[in-house]
């Protein structure tokens, strides 16, 4: 299956990605390459194959709903590019 | 005292027979790392500071008779488990400011074992790579040839253990992290059962893959390291609540009678004919330990990578969609605006083959292709489980070759995906089917080291580390040591 160009750049935008337009065309090359290699898929009947989405099909446990951690906002914020007020700080999005 | 033991049983009973402090051995290994890493860039952070106050605090306990059985033990920590106040990088420039504000369930165990943190080691980007050519912080280069690559994506933590600049390490394994590169650099590695080492605070690749164990020279250390890091974690949803057991106290144990399954799969045109005849040698050294050999089918083998690649993209595509600048890693400077900040931080923080991952992800993921590719590999991830719990029925192990080449060129295969992908071909069927798996040293091709796989049952680590354990008393593979070191 042949990636071209302009999906490169649709699914990059997707995934918030920018790709150089003269990266783009070696993108394409190297995702059309994977996905033709992912097609041997293909070559298999799974109609009646349920899908497995965890290896060992064990039920996932929950916890009891309790506070377990403590309030961790200020090592939590120490790793911020940027705060103010206990709060993280973006460009602003409302004119 | 001249020379150190170098395994981490040997520096367990030495400490425990009080031959040398804790401070001696960590002291030893730090020097080891000054002097040696430079030519192999296994460590991204080395803890000299903490390593000693770890040290000391490990000898304290010792001497208030508080000691447990790997009180004192250095280790080197792969840099995908957060460590409280210790930068947790992922190889990734993402997160190279990232200093962790706790402790993964691993780390803390390691902590609470009252074993002693050497550093932070080396690993491609993320996880993402069988090479350790994708990191940040450069390539680890394999100490057996420093033209070679370590494999990847625990290539820091093989090539540290392999040039005895650690003793043990953790590691990751999503599609083979763990038992490539052990079986590159020569080192002994498993990857325990889906579920059986809690995935909280380790750095999330492919959530339903990710599978966290040990490497170290021996089977036997395995064992010691497995006893510290397995364990049932109420913060890891996926964790398993499974019976804890001592996962050496069976290596003695005669393997006469095992049954021993070779997938004819696994002998295929892709496996190099050097690294098949050591395979098939060291299964012959099993043999004539009694176990039996037979050779078994595994029809759905070949097509482990395809569905792996599309299942372990996707999911890395939904995982790293939280780095975006907001709460903590990479920032780019001066956004114009919100969306210029996620774009750029993403585009400037993340190495070519993360995005190359995320981008195959994104795409297997979008409307319309979400059956044809992500439904589709999960079909088939159940077919590949189907056929290996089915052969598991009639052997006690699966055995083969770990990777089908010893280590290939830094460069070699960085310009072909595709190429470097097929590198794991006989790893990601395991992970896909959840279970466990050891690579073994089993002699060397061309002066570098091939790796012996063994896959058991879901939760037959010990049995593995058993088999593993009586080949190495057999066997002198494991203690060679590499040029560099």
């Amino acid at each position: 299956m042949a990636i071209v160009d302009d999906e490169v750049r649709e699914i990059a935008y997707l995934a918030r990605i920018k790709i150089d337009d003269d990266e783009i065309p070696g993108y394409a090359q190297q995702l059309s390459k994977i996905l033709d290699f992912v097609a041997q898929m293909d070559a298999v009947d799974t109609t009646d194959v349920e899908p497995l989405a965890h290896p060992v099909e064990a039920v996932p446990h929950n916890r009891t709903d309790v506070v377990l951690e403590q309030d961790m906002r200020e090592s939590f914020q120490s790793n911020a590019p940027q705060i103010g007020n206990s709060l993280y700080l973006v460009p602003k999005v409302i004119e | 005292m001249s020379s150190y033991p170098d395994t981490v049983a040997g520096i367990a009973t030495a400490l425990a027979k009080r031959e040398f402090s804790s401070k001696e051995i960590t002291s030893h290994y730090l020097a080891q790392i000054a002097a040696v890493d430079g030519q192999l860039n296994s460590y991204i952070t080395v803890c000299n500071e903490r390593a000693l106050e770890d040290a000391k605090a490990a000898d304290e306990l010792r001497s208030r008779g508080e000691a447990g059985p790997m009180t004192g033990v250095p280790y080197a920590h792969k840099d995908i488990f957060c460590t409280k106040g210790i930068r947790t990088s992922c190889g990734s420039r993402m997160l190279d400011n990232f200093v962790a504000p706790y402790d993964a369930t691993v780390s803390g165990r390691l902590n609470e074992a009252g074993m002693v943190l050497l550093g932070k080691t080396n690993m491609d980007e993320f996880a993402m790579g069988s090479s350790n050519e994708s990191s940040y912080y450069g390539p680890v280069l394999n100490p057996w040839k420093t033209s070679a690559v370590p494999g990847g994506s625990s290539g820091g933590s093989a090539a540290a253990v392999a040039a005895r600049i650690a003793p043990c390490a953790t590691a990751t394994d999503t599609g083979g992290s763990i038992r490539q590169p052990a079986a590159l650099c020569g080192v002994s590695g498993l990857k325990p059962t889906y579920g059986k080492v809690s995935r909280y605070g380790m750095i999330a690749f492919a959530s339903s893959l990710d599978q966290g164990g040990p490497i170290a020279t021996t089977a036997e250390d395995l064992g010691l390291m497995t006893n510290v890091m397995a364990s049932f974690d109420r913060k890891d949803s996926t964790s398993i609540d499974h019976t804890i057991v001592d996962h050496v106290g069976e290596l003695s144990a005669s393997i006469k009678g095992l049954r021993l399954g070779i997938p004819k799969q696994f002998f295929d045109s892709a496996l190099d004919p050097d690294v098949a005849t050591a395979t098939r040698d060291a299964i012959a050294e099993l043999e004539g330990l009694g176990a039996v050999a037979t050779e078994i089918d595994i029809p759905s083998i070949g097509l482990a990578i395809p569905a792996y690649y599309v299942i372990s993209s996707a999911e890395c595509s939904s995982n790293l969609s939280r780095y975006d600048g907001v709460r903590f890693g990479y920032r780019c400077d001066d956004p114009i605006d919100l969306e210029d900040m996620y774009i750029r931080s993403r585009s400037e923080g993340l190495g070519n083959e993360t995005k190359r991952r995320i981008l195959i992800g994104t795409y297997a993921l979008s409307s319309g292709y979400y059956d044809a590719y992500y439904a589709k590999a999960q079909r088939i991830r159940r077919l590949i489980r189907e056929s290996f719990t089915s052969a598991l029925a009639d052997v006690d192990a699966i055995v083969g070759p770990t990777s089908p080449s010893v280590a290939f060129d830094l460069g070699e295969k960085t310009s072909d995906p595709v190429s470097m992908y097929l590198s794991d071909i006989y790893t990601t069927a395991v992970n896909l089917a959840g279970l466990p798996a050891v690579s073994v040293p089993a002699g060397f091709v061309k002066g570098l080291p091939v790796g012996l796989q063994l896959i058991g049952n879901d939760f037959e680590e010990s049995k593995l580390l058993r088999i593993a354990h009586q080949y190495q008393s057999v066997t002198d593979w494991h203690k060679r040591k590499p040029p560099i070191g």
